[in-house]
C-alpha cells in the first residue's frame, strides 16, 4: 500500500473508534445496557491500538512492546484491586493518565526544539504545566484515600498565596521559553515547579471534599490528552481528552452543588477552618441512646426502612451485614432502602458501588430528592456511617460551615437512628444537632458490629 | 497559527457539547464506573505515545514514550477490568448474583 492509502486507513480506523468510544458512554446511561458501553470501549481501544502499529513512522518496535508489556503488568492488578479501594485506584489511574500525557509533551518539545514555534512552545508548555499538576495532586489524593497521608485538611498561614505564587511561576517560566527558545534549561524547571503545584493544591484538601477533588482532577486529565490531541495534530486524543475532559467537568459541577460550595471554596477555602464558631453552643445536652435488641425490635416492628450509608460505612466493613438485614427485612415484608447523598464516600458513586457489590439490587438505592420526598411516610431512618449529609444544621443554622448544602432529611422519619462510635463530630468537626433530637437514637458502636447485632436480633427474635 | 489547530478547535467545541449532553444523562448511580471507563477510554494517548516512541528520534523521546505506554497501557486494561467488573455487580431486585 502507498503511505497515503495507508494514512488514510488509519484515520477512517480512529474514526470508527471514536464513534465506538461515543456509544459506549451513551450506553453507560442505564446499568441495563452499560456493560455494552465497556464492550464498545474496548472494541474502539482495540482498533485504534492495531491501526497505530501500521504508522509508517514507526521504525523502533522492541520498547514499545516492554511499555505495552509493563502496562499489562501494571494494569491487571489495578483492574483486579478490591471494590472498597476504588477511590485511591480511581486517583493513581488519574495520575497514570497525567503521567503519560506529560512525558508525550515533554519528549514532543524536545524533538521540536530549538525549532518550536511559539504557538508550538504554549501549547506544550499548557499541556504539560497542566499534565504535571495533575500527577502529584492526583497521587497526594490517592495517598489520602489510602490514608498514608492525614485525611484532615492540611492548612497554613498565606497557603493561598504560595500556592498562586508556585502556578505564576509555572506560567512566567513557559511565556519567558515561548520568547526564548534557546533557554531550553528553563523547560525542565517549569515541570519541576508545576509538579510542586499540584503537591500544594491537593495537600491542604480534607477527605470529605475528595469527591470535588477527585473528579477536578479527572477534568485535568481529560483536558491535558485533549491540549495533547493539539499538539500532535491527532484528533483522536482532541475528542477522547474533551469527553474526559468534560465527564470530569460535569461530575466536578454535580459535587459542588451538592455541598452548596464553590470551586474555588473547595480548592482555596479548605474545610475546618471554621469548626470553632460551634464550640459555644456546648452546654449539657441530653442524647437517648439503644441497644441493639431496642433497634430490632422497632426495625421489626415498622413497615419501611430508609438506609443512609456514608463513608463510615465503607471504613467499618459494615455493607455486607447491611444485605443480611436487607434480606431479613425483605422476607419480612419490610420496605427497606437506600438514601444516596451525591457527595457520600469518597468519590461520585462510592456507596452505590459498594452496596452493588453487596449484591443490594440498584432499584433499592435512591437519590436524595426521592428520599425527602418519602421520608415523612418513613418508619425508620437508620444512618451508617454518615454524618455532615444528614445534618439539620445545614439547613437551619447560618453560621454553620454547611449552612445551604442539601441533606437528607433524616429528621423528618418517624425514628432517627445513627450508628456511629462516639458523639466526637465527623470529618468536617462540625456538630450535628440530630444526635440530640428527641426522636433520635444513638446506637454506639462499630457500624459492623451494631448491624450483625441487630440481624441477630432480628433473626432470632422473629421467627413468624 | 500552525495548520490544523481550527480544525482541532472545532472537534474539541464539538466533542465537548457532545460529551456534556452524553454524561449529563448517566445514571448517578453509576458514577464511578462512569469516571473509571472515561479514564480508560482517555488513555487512548497510548498511541501518541506509541508514535513518540516507535519514531526513535532521540534515546530521550524512545525512553519517555516508552514510559508514557506503561502508563496509559495500564490505565486502559486496568480501566476497562475493573469497570466491567463495577458494572457486572449491578442487578435488579429477584435475580440473584450467579
Amino acid at each position: 500500500m502507498t503511505t497515503l492509502a495507508t494514512q488514510q486507513l488509519v484515520d477512517f480506523a480512529y474514526i470508527l473508534a471514536i464513534a465506538l468510544f461515543i456509544l459506549s458512554l451513551k450506553w453507560l446511561s442505564s446499568p441495563a445496557t452499560a456493560r455494552h458501553g465497556v464492550l464498545a470501549g474496548e472494541i474502539g481501544a482495540a482498533v485504534a491500538l492495531v491501526t497505530t502499529f501500521f504508522n509508517p513512522e514507526l521504525v523502533e518496535f522492541k520498547w514499545i512492546f516492554v511499555g505495552l508489556l509493563a502496562g499489562v503488568i501494571i494494569g491487571i492488578p489495578l483492574g483486579l484491586v478490591p471494590i472498597t479501594a476504588v477511590p485511591q485506584r480511581t486517583a493513581m489511574s488519574h495520575a497514570f493518565g497525567a503521567l503519560a500525557a506529560s512525558l508525550i509533551g515533554i519528549s514532543e518539545y524536545y524533538v521540536q526544539t530549538p525549532n518550536i514555534t511559539k504557538f508550538g512552545m504554549i501549547e506544550i508548555a499548557m499541556e504539560v504545566i497542566i499534565g504535571s499538576l495533575s500527577v502529584t495532586g492526583s497521587l497526594i489524593a490517592a495517598g489520602k484515600l489510602q490514608e498514608i497521608l492525614p485525611q484532615r485538611p492540611i492548612v497554613y498561614k498565606g497557603q493561598n498565596i504560595v500556592s498562586l505564587t508556585v502556578l505564576g511561576s509555572a506560567v512566567i517560566l513557559a511565556l519567558v521559553l515561548m520568547f526564548n527558545p534557546g533557554l531550553t534549561i528553563l523547560f525542565p524547571i517549569m515541570v519541576v515547579v508545576s509538579l510542586f503545584f499540584g503537591f500544594l493544591l491537593v495537600m491542604p484538601i480534607g477527605g470529605a471534599d475528595m469527591p470535588t477533588v477527585i473528579s477536578l482532577l479527572n477534568s485535568y486529565v481529560g483536558l491535558s490528552a485533549a491540549l495533547l490531541g493539539f499538539v500532535l495534530n491527532s484528533r483522536v486524543l482532541v475528542v477522547a481528552g474533551a469527553l474526559d475532559g468534560s465527564s470530569g467537568f460535569i461530575l466536578s459541577v454535580i459535587m459542588c452543588k451538592a455541598m452548596n460550595r464553590s470551586f474555588t471554596n473547595v480548592l482555596f477555602g479548605a474545610f475546618g477552618q471554621l469548626q470553632v464558631s460551634t464550640e459555644k453552643g456546648k452546654e449539657e445536652r441530653t442524647v437517648r441512646s439503644a441497644s441493639p435488641e431496642e433497634a430490632a425490635q422497632i426495625i421489626g416492628s415498622s413497615n419501611s426502612v430508609i438506609v443512609v450509608p456514608g463513608y463510615g460505612m465503607a471504613v467499618a466493613q459494615a455493607q455486607h451485614k447491611v444485605r443480611e438485614m436487607f434480606d431479613i427485612l425483605t422476607k419480612k415484608g419490610i420496605d427497606m432502602r437506600f438514601a444516596i447523598h451525591p457527595v457520600a464516600g469518597r468519590m461520585p458513586g462510592h456507596m452505590n458501588v459498594l452496596l452493588a457489590e453487596a449484591d443490594i439490587p440498584y432499584d433499592k438505592l435512591i437519590d436524595m430528592e426521592t428520599a425527602n420526598s418519602e421520608m415523612a411516610q418513613t418508619d425508620v431512618a437508620l444512618i451508617i456511617g454518615a454524618n455532615d449529609v444528614t445534618n439539620p444544621a445545614a439547613k437551619t443554622d447560618q453560621g454553620s460551615p454547611i449552612y445551604g448544602m442539601p441533606i437528607i432529611e433524616v429528621d423528618k422519619a418517624r425514628t432517627t437512628m445513627v450508628i456511629k462510635r462516639s458523639l466526637n463530630p465527623g470529618f468536617a468537626g462540625i456538630d450535628n444537632p440530630l444526635y440530640y433530637m428527641d426522636k433520635t437514637l444513638m446506637l454506639f458502636g462499630d457500624a459492623k458490629a451494631f448491624v450483625g447485632d441487630i440481624v441477630r436480633e432480628l433473626s432470632g427474635g422473629g421467627g413468624h | 497559527m500552525p495548520a490544523g489547530f481550527t480544525e482541532s478547535l472545532y472537534v474539541f467545541v464539538l466533542a465537548g457539547f457532545l460529551g456534556f449532553e452524553l454524561i449529563k444523562r448517566v445514571s448517578p448511580l453509576l458514577h464511578t464506573p462512569l469516571m473509571s471507563l472515561t479514564n480508560a477510554l482517555d488513555a487512548i494517548v497510548v498511541i501518541a505515545a506509541i508514535i513518540i516512541c516507535g519514531r526513535h528520534e532521540s534515546n530521550l523521546s524512545t525512553i519517555l514514550g516508552a514510559i508514557a505506554v506503561a502508563a496509559a497501557f495500564s490505565n486502559m486494561i486496568g480501566g476497562f477490568l475493573i469497570t466491567d467488573r463495577m458494572l457486572r455487580m449491578f442487578k435488579l431486585s429477584g435475580r440473584k448474583k450467579q
